[in-house]
């Protein structure tokens, strides 16, 4: 196969080269010059022109008809305003296209060169040109009108009885959250992401967990840390520099060690405290370099280098969980309690239809972009900032099967910014049902907090009230 | 230049050469390459695309580790799709194009010996080399070459988590970039200056051949936008090297949240944009201008209101600036203010049609001459007008978020920048060739060479469309997780047979391109019968341009088959006859 496609171009190159030849050397004999183009010539390429355009009407006759509507109607509601404004524009642009390509190829046969014929001097005229600057302008000014009309409506606040769900995307899927019955979202807060908590939804548990496996972690670097033996051998040296210049330097000269290990400020006194302290630990180095065995570590330049680069990030997202603050959220809901009743799902969301729903985006890692091409909606996901999309369906999924005769077909949300190697396969499944069947698939749904755990713990919390002992101070101050 | 005919050594003739019209041509070959690189690659993606998942000898032979098996791989797919565009929008249709006709044509056509500054204009060129070399190379290193779009949006591009084209590819293709526009900012500023300052006597402004009021708007559009790109781009070294946090915020990734907050990913979107809308003109312009001439020309009449192209090149100018956030309008920016780029980019619609309507009437009764550059020409007025009417659609913020990001954008703007721009780089190819090597192209192959392009060009792009229409996202490796698409399966192998057929038919014109640097026809002086100055200077192309004083002008130049002349063109350099009035 490979020998075939390399046997034609060869050939395709030597048939060029000869081609080539042959013009010349027919250039040549005739005394034909390059720039002179023969009658006969012009006359085919006018006709090629004529040709042309006849395929291109074929053409796009054709498309239109054949691959012009693979998108089923509408299944939303502003969807059925913007297909009627994308057919306006439509045939607009298909107008336009026709008669100026027409022009343009008729024009190119009907003047091809004719060596006994002058062109026409006609430089300008006023008239002609105010006739189409002004035509457009009207033209656009109407696809302006319309076209700001429907996006003021598709943008607009959404009703207040909206259904809210937030969609929510990493590399790569998509889950789903509706608020639960509180109404309210728990906030996402990136921090707080883990593999049990893939939203980041605070709850005062979430930031404990955090916080745990944060020290948990902090320490461990720590540890480690203290028993590689190239720094406890520099610790050491340091140590013992700094109490021989102290001996003979009467401690004047040089402060920088000490102010490490604090308690300066009383001089007779507080040196003794601090050199017994260093001669301890001293000790303790010899102890661990002795008698430490397979406990200590060696480790490269760079992995300290990495280790202590690590716990600095560790230390920071400590802080970051900490800032996390609890307050109460306008309907009165605890914002550390609103998440717990908030259902996540994945692979499928359900909505109901007829009934107005207002997405709101994030993302956790960069930016994606949910695509519902059925329902001619489509709103990026940006990290940092949400971002916002209402609409309204209004063909239930069993619907569309029957009008597309397709018993497999579904509604599809899918990733439509590039964000990595498996972006082409991001996608989510939307079923939109009656409004009745919707709820009982919602309430068929787990919270986030398991119902039965929510309970235990609202007992706890009232006992620990109670003994007033808040559960968060506690964690805060952890 | 007393001195013009003095000898010169091999190296500051051929490669560290000041003279614009080798510097042009270094340009233009180097594009030639480029392009063929990132034709080659697209070849590659369009087997993907049209058969997914099936083996290919050439992609095993040429992709190394990431065609493993014949098939490209995902990350190798993202790869060559970024650097197809990155060297086509940046090192084709800007570098080679402006580089290339900006640098033959501005002080042949003014009247000038040399650019303003020829040894900023050399700098200019070896910048634009080294950028392209360090972004071909990039495709070779470990990782891969960059791959979050030719667009780079950060997270992704910022984040050398999110995928491995973010790591050391990402790097060059900054690096290239930067480059890239110190190459651009150095031929701009020249191209300002000579235009202004180095024009010869009698050469008003309004009598500059549109060329030039063309070169001349997309040099400014240069200066004043691509400033702003290595703005985008320092902010984006600093987030990925030093620590910083202007794109990125509220981040988790790899298992990690990272210590960033309060950055805005969109913001740099609306830098890109600020230089990436003007860019779209940046390609265009030029190659509007140089259809104009060729049209005005070959049609041996005067183009039709040259006051309007020349008003309405400024207005298209000026528009540019101000419609960069129709690239956004789904990013969650403020609706209204999508309102307000939604009116600012319909605008430009008005004179864009102008332009349209001009090149037509300039056909109208006009005795046309279909040389290559000519008919090159006529496609590219039609790709113009097919391509700029989907852009309404696009325009339209509430058409957009149905098509954003699909095939019907990729299709569009293929049309009108990568078609239409094309064209017209093929077009001062063919028509400029003899000013360049002093030789004349094959003409048959040309015909043949446009009617594979012209055919094919439209066999993909404009199916292309209706993939879109159906919903395809652009950038897929493929299609098959989403059954909805299954309807357009056979029109992506269809545009993809184009593609090969309209990639290999660009041989065609290398092949006559460089053989006819060497065994073309030798040409005469005016072989089109041009008015405007570069057909007054002598064949052998020397140093300084004119042997003797430079030309003076007399009249605008399009002077073609003036009822007050027997000649059916007049010089811009032929006083005017007695009683004889300027048009």
């Amino acid at each position: 196969m490979n020998f075939l496609i390399l046997l034609v171009v060869i050939f395709g190159i030597v048939a060029i080269a000869q081609l080539a030849k042959v013009s010349d050397l027919s250039a040549s004999l005739s005394g034909r010059r390059e720039e002179d183009i023969s009658k006969a010539d012009s006359r085919l390429i006018g006709a090629l022109f004529m040709v042309f355009f006849a395929v291109l009407m074929g053409a796009t006759i054709f498309l239109y008809t054949s691959y012009g509507n693979m998108l089923p109607e509408s299944a939303s509601a502003h969807g059925v305003e913007v297909d009627w404004l994308m057919n306006f524009n439509w045939w607009i642009i298909t107008f336009v296209f026709v008669v100026v390509n027409a022009l343009l190829f008729f024009f190119s046969w009907k003047y091809a060169y004719d060596p006994a014929r002058k062109a026409t001097f006609f430089a300008h005229d006023n008239r002609l040109e105010l006739i189409w600057t002004v035509i457009p302008s009207i033209v656009l000014a109407v696809i302006i009108i319309y076209g700001l009309k429907t996006w003021t409506a598709i943008t607009g606040p959404a009703s207040d009885d909206a259904l809210r769900i937030e969609m929510y995307s990493k590399q790569f899927d998509w889950s789903a959250r509706y608020p639960g019955a509180d109404g309210e979202f728990g906030q996402g807060n990136f921090n707080l992401i883990t593999s049990s908590n893939p939203l980041g939804v605070i709850t005062r548990e979430a930031s404990a967990e955090v916080l745990n496996t944060l020290e948990e972690k902090i320490g461990k670097i720590e540890t480690n840390l203290g028993l590689e033996l190239g720094l406890l051998q520099a610790e050491r040296a340091t140590l013992v520099a700094t109490i021989a210049t102290d001996d003979h330097g009467h401690g004047h000269d040089d402060h920088a060690a000490h102010d490490d290990h604090g308690s300066h400020d009383d001089h007779g006194h507080g040196e003794d405290a601090w050199k017994s302290i260093a001669e301890h630990r001293i000790a303790e180095i010899d102890e661990l370099i002795a008698h430490g065995g397979d406990g200590l570590l060696i480790w490269t330049e760079a992995k300290i280098e990495t280790q202590r680069a690590k716990l600095h990030r560790l230390k920071r997202h400590r802080q970051r969980v900490l800032d996390v603050k609890g307050f109460e959220l306008e309907s009165g809901v605890d914002a550390w309690d609103a998440g717990k009743d908030d259902k996540i799902v994945k692979g499928e969301f359900h909505l109901p239809v007829g009934r107005e729903v207002e997405f709101v985006f994030r993302s956790r890692d960069v930016i994606h972009s949910a695509y519902m091409p059925h329902f001619r909606s489509q709103m990026n996901s940006v990290p940092g900032v949400p971002t916002r999309f209402k609409m309204t369906p209004i063909i239930t999924t069993d619907s569309m099967r029957t009008i597309l005769g397709d018993p497999a077909f579904n509604y599809i949300l899918l990733c439509n910014k590039v964000c990595g190697a498996a972006h082409f396969n991001m996608k989510m499944d939307i079923v939109v049902e009656s409004e009745a069947n919707y709820e009982a698939w919602l309430a068929a749904q787990e919270t986030f907090v398991p119902a039965e755990e929510a309970a235990e713990e609202a007992a706890e919390e009232a006992a620990e009230m109670a003994t007033e002992e808040p559960l968060a101070e506690t964690a805060m101050q952890h | 230049m007393a001195n013009a005919h003095h000898k010169e050594s091999f190296i500051s003739k051929y490669v560290f050469s000041q003279d614009h019209k080798m510097i042009s041509k270094q340009f233009l070959i180097t594009a030639i390459f480029m392009g063929m690189i990132a034709v080659m690659l697209s070849v590659f993606f369009r087997l993907q695309i049209g058969w997914p998942g099936e083996s290919f000898g050439i992609i095993d032979a040429f992709m190394g580790k990431w065609g493993e098996g014949g098939v490209l791989d995902r990350n190798g797919y993202l790869s060559i799709v970024t650097i197809h565009g990155t060297i086509m929008v940046f090192f084709v249709l800007t570098g080679g194009l402006s580089g290339t006709f900006s640098n033959l044509l501005i002080p042949l056509q003014i009247g000038a010996r040399d650019m303003a500054s020829g040894f900023l204009n050399m700098l200019s060129y070896w910048f634009f080399l080294t950028s392209s070399v360090i972004m071909v190379f990039s495709l070779f290193i470990e990782g891969g070459a960059a791959s979050g779009g030719w667009t780079i949006y950060p997270p992704l591009s910022a984040l050398p988590q999110a995928m491995p084209g973010s790591g050391l590819g990402m790097t060059l293709w900054l690096i290239a970039m930067t480059l890239f526009v110190v190459s651009s900012l150095l031929g701009s500023l020249n191209y300002i200056v000579t235009i202004m300052n180095l024009r010869t006597k009698g050469m008003k402004m309004l009598r500059l051949p549109l060329t030039m009021w063309a070169f001349l708007v997309t040099a400014i559009l240069g200066v004043l936008s691509f400033p702003v790109l290595v703005s985008a781009v320092v902010l984006m070294i600093m987030d990925r090297s030093m620590g910083t946090a202007f794109y990125l915020s509220d981040i988790f990734i790899a298992g990690e949240a990272l210590d960033v907050t309060g950055g805005s990913p969109i913001l740099f979107q609306h830098l890109f944009w600020f230089l990436g809308h003007p860019e779209v003109y940046i390609v265009l312009l030029p190659a509007l201008g140089i259809s104009s001439e060729i049209i005005s020309t070959n049609a041996r009449k005067p183009i039709f209101g040259y006051r309007a192209m020349v008003g309405s090149i400024i207005a298209i100018g000026f528009l540019s600036f101000i419609v960069w956030a129709h690239h956004m309008y789904i990013t969650g920016m403020n609706p209204f203010l999508g309102s307000v780029f939604v009116f600012t980019t319909l605008l430009i619609a008005i004179p864009s049609a102008v332009k349209a309507f001009n090149y037509i009437t300039t056909l109208w009764k006009g005795n046309l001459r279909f040389t290559p550059a000519m008919i090159f020409s006529i496609g590219l007025v039609s790709t113009f007008v097919t391509g700029g009417l989907t852009g309404i659609i696009l325009a339209d913020s509430a058409l957009d978020v149905q098509v954003h990001d699909t095939y019907f954008v990729v299709a569009h703007f293929h049309i009108v920048m990568g078609l239409s721009a094309i064209f017209g780089m093929f077009a001062g190819v063919y028509h400029w060739f003899p000013k360049m090597f002093g030789r004349m192209m094959n003409t048959k192959l040309g015909y043949a060479h446009f009617w594979v392009t012209f055919v094919c060009g439209y066999g993909v792009f404009f199916p292309m469309h209706f993939v879109g229409l159906a919903g395809a996202p652009r950038r897929y490796y493929e299609n098959s997780a989403f059954t909805y698409l299954d309807g357009v399966t056979d029109l992506n192998v269809v545009i993809s047979i184009f593609a090969i057929i309209g990639s290999t038919g660009q041989l065609i014109f290398v092949f006559n391109f460089f053989r006819s640097i060497f065994r073309g026809q030798p040409a005469v002086q005016n072989p089109w019968k041009g008015t405007t100055l570069e057909w007054t200077t002598p064949v052998e192309r020397i140093h300084g341009n004119w042997p003797g004083a430079l030309p003076e002008v007399y009249r605008w130049p399009y002077d073609y088959s003036n009822p007050e002349h027997d000649v059916d063109f007049v010089p811009q350099n032929v006083p005017l006859k007695d009683g004889e009035t300027e048009h």
